[in-house]
C-alpha cells in the first residue's frame, strides 16, 4: 500500500510539481536574502549617515524599517498583491510574492545592519574621520570589517527564517512548495509523506546556508576583528 | 605670522558649556603644552581644532587664513596638515600596526605604497615597534598603543601635531624615548600641542605652558613662568599641588 503510495507519488508530474515547487522556493528565498541584504546594507548606510541634506530620506528609511519589521508578512503580501491589481501593472503572482520578500528582508537586515555597523566604537569613525577618510571610505576600511562579525550571526538566522516564511506566497497562489504539497495532498497522497518530502526540499535549500553562516562566523572569529 | 591662532574660541556639548575665552597662538616649530584638571577641556579643545567639535563662536586660523568649521573643503585642508593622536589613542582595531600606519597614506593620500612601507617602517622603529609590526591593536599594551598612535600621526608629515596625554601610559624609559621624538620633531619645525600630566616632561619640552581650568585659559606663560612664578591662585594652587607628587 505505502509502496504503491511513493511510488505513485513520485510520479512524473508529481515530480515536476515538486521540482517547479522547490524552483520556486528557492528563487524566493535567495532572491530575498541577496536582493535584501544589498538593499539593507543601502538603508543602513543611509541610516547612519548625518547630515542634514539626507535628513528626509533618513527619515524614510527609518519609517521604512519601522513599519515593515512590525507588519505580518502576510499582510504585507497582500498588500503588494493589492497595489499591484489596482495599479496597472499585472504583476504575476510570483513577481508580487518576489516584491513582497525583498521588502522584507530588506526592512530586517537593513535593521540587523545598522546596530552592527553602530557596535563599532565612535572612536573609530573620529579617528577615520581626521584623517580626512570620507564617510565610505570610513566604512569600507574601518566600519565595515569590524561589524562584519556582529552582523553575520543574525543575519544567517534571519536567512534561515526567512525560507520558511516564503510559505507564505502559497496564500496568493504562487505555486512554491508549500503549495505544491497541498495539491500533492488534495490529490489523495499521504500527507506525512508529502510533507516528509517537502521537509527534505526545505532543509536542503536552508541547510547549505546555515553551513555557509558558521563558516564565514568562524572565519570572522579567527581574523581577529576584535573590538575595542 | 602665528601658525596657530585661536581667538575667542567658545564650544559646548549640548548644553554644558566646556571651553570659552580661549585665546592662544603658536609660532611655527614651538611646543605649546595644555596643562589643568581633569575635565578643564583640554581634550576638547584638541577636538575642536580638528574639527569633531563645531565651535560655536571665535576664530582658528591656520598660517593666517581662519578655517570655516562648517565647510567641508575647508576642513579636509585644515585635517591635512594637523594630525592628532587621540588620549585612547583610537587604532583602527581591524588593521594591523603597520596596516595602521600606511593606510591614510597610501589609500587616502594615495601616496606610492613602498616608499610609505619604508617610511612606516623608519617610523615604527623610531618609536621602537619594529618587532611588532604584523601585531594588532588589541595584542599591544597601552603604550606600545600609543606609539603606533604617534608613529600613525607622523606617517602624514603634518604641520602641526596635537598629542593628547601622550605621556600617560608610558613607563619613564619610554617617556625619554618619546621626549626625544618630539623633540627632534619639534627641531624639524613641526608645531606641537601636547596634553600631559607629566610636568617635568611638559617643563622640558615646552616653549609655552598654558593652564586651564573649567574651560578657561587661567594663565599661560614660559615654563619657567608657569612652574616657578605662576601669578593666578588657581595655577599656583595646581602647580604647587602636582609638583609636590
Ligand atoms: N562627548 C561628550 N559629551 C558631553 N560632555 C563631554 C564629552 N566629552 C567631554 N565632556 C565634558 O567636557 C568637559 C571637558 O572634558 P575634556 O575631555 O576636554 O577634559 P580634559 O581636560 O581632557 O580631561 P582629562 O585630563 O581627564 O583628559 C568635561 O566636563 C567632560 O565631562
Ligand atoms: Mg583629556
Amino acid at each position: 500500500m505505502s509502496d504503491f503510495h511513493l511510488a505513485e507519488l513520485f510520479s512524473y508530474y508529481n515530480v515536476v510539481l515538486l521540482l517547479k515547487g522547490l524552483a520556486a522556493t528557492f528563487l524566493l528565498s535567495v532572491i530575498g536574502c541577496f536582493a535584501g541584504f544589498v538593499a539593507g546594507f543601502v538603508i543602513a548606510i543611509l541610516r547612519m549617515t548625518r547630515s542634514l541634506a539626507l535628513a528626509p530620506l533618513r527619515a524614510a528609511a527609518f519609517t521604512y524599517c519601522f513599519l515593515f519589521r512590525r507588519i505580518p508578512f502576510l499582510v504585507t503580501l497582500m498588500l503588494v498583491f493589492f497595489a499591484s491589481q489596482s495599479s496597472k501593472l499585472e504583476l504575476s503572482t510570483f513577481s508580487v510574492a518576489l516584491v513582497s520578500v525583498c521588502l522584507i528582508a530588506a526592512a530586517y537586515l537593513g535593521e540587523i545592519i545598522r546596530s552592527g555597523l553602530e557596535s563599532v566604537h565612535k572612536n573609530q569613525w573620529e579617528a577615520a574621520q581626521t584623517l580626512n577618510f570620507s564617510y565610505l571610505e570610513s566604512l569600507r576600511h574601518v566600519i565595515v570589517p569590524q561589524a562584519w562579525p556582529i552582523i553575520v550571526p543574525p543575519t544567517f538566522s534571519f536567512f534561515v527564517m526567512f525560507i520558511k516564511d516564503t510559505a507564505l506566497a502559497s496564500q496568493i497562489g504562487v505555486m512554491e512548495l508549500t503549495s505544491a504539497s497541498k495539491v500533492l495532498t488534495n490529490k489523495g497522497f499521504s500527507a506525512a509523506l508529502v510533507y516528509g518530502t517537502v521537509l527534505v526540499l526545505y532543509f536542503l535549500i536552508s541547510y547549505p546556508l546555515s553551513r555557509l553562516g558558521k563558516r564565514l562566523e568562524n572565519s570572522l572569529a579567527a581574523t581577529r576583528n576584535r573590538r575595542p | 605670522m602665528p601658525q596657530l591662532e585661536i581667538v575667542d574660541l567658545k564650544a559646548s556639548y549640548g548644553s554644558q558649556k566646556v571651553l570659552e575665552h580661549i585665546n592662544l597662538s603658536v609660532e611655527k616649530g614651538e611646543i605649546v603644552s595644555l596643562i589643568g584638571p581633569s575635565g578643564s577641556g583640554k581634550s576638547t579643545l584638541l577636538r575642536v581644532l580638528m574639527g569633531l567639535l563645531p565651535p560655536e563662536q571665535g576664530t582658528v586660523r591656520l598660517d593666517g587664513k581662519s578655517v570655516n568649521y562648517a565647510n567641508k573643503a575647508e576642513v579636509r585642508e585644515l585635517r591635512s596638515s594637523i594630525a592628532i593622536v587621540f588620549q585612547q589613542y583610537n587604532l583602527f582595531q581591524n588593521m594591523t600596526v603597520l596596516e595602521n600606519v600606511m593606510i591614510t597614506p597610501t589609500r587616502i593620500k594615495g601616496w606610492p605604497k613602498a616608499q610609505v612601507e619604508a617610511d612606516a617602517i623608519r617610523l615604527l622603529t623610531r618609536v621602537g615597534l619594529a618587532h611588532r609590526l604584523k601585531a594588532y591593536p588589541d595584542e599591544l599594551s597601552g603604550g606600545q598603543q600609543q606609539r603606533v598612535a604617534i608613529a600613525r600621526a607622523l606617517a602624514l608629515k603634518p604641520e602641526v601635531l596635537l598629542l593628547d596625554e601622550v605621556t600617560a601610559a608610558l613607563d619613564p624609559e619610554l617617556v625619554t624615548e618619546v621626549l626625544d621624538t618630539i623633540r627632534e620633531l619639534a627641531s624639524e619645525g613641526i608645531t606641537m600641542f601636547i596634553v600631559s600630566h607629566e610636568m617635568s616632561f611638559v617643563r622640558e619640552v615646552s616653549s609655552k605652558v598654558v593652564f586651564m581650568a573649567d574651560g578657561l585659559v587661567v594663565e599661560s606663560g614660559s615654563p619657567q613662568q608657569i612652574f616657578d612664578n605662576p601669578q593666578e591662585p588657581r595655577a599656583r594652587d595646581f602647580v604647587g599641588k602636582i609638583l609636590r607628587h
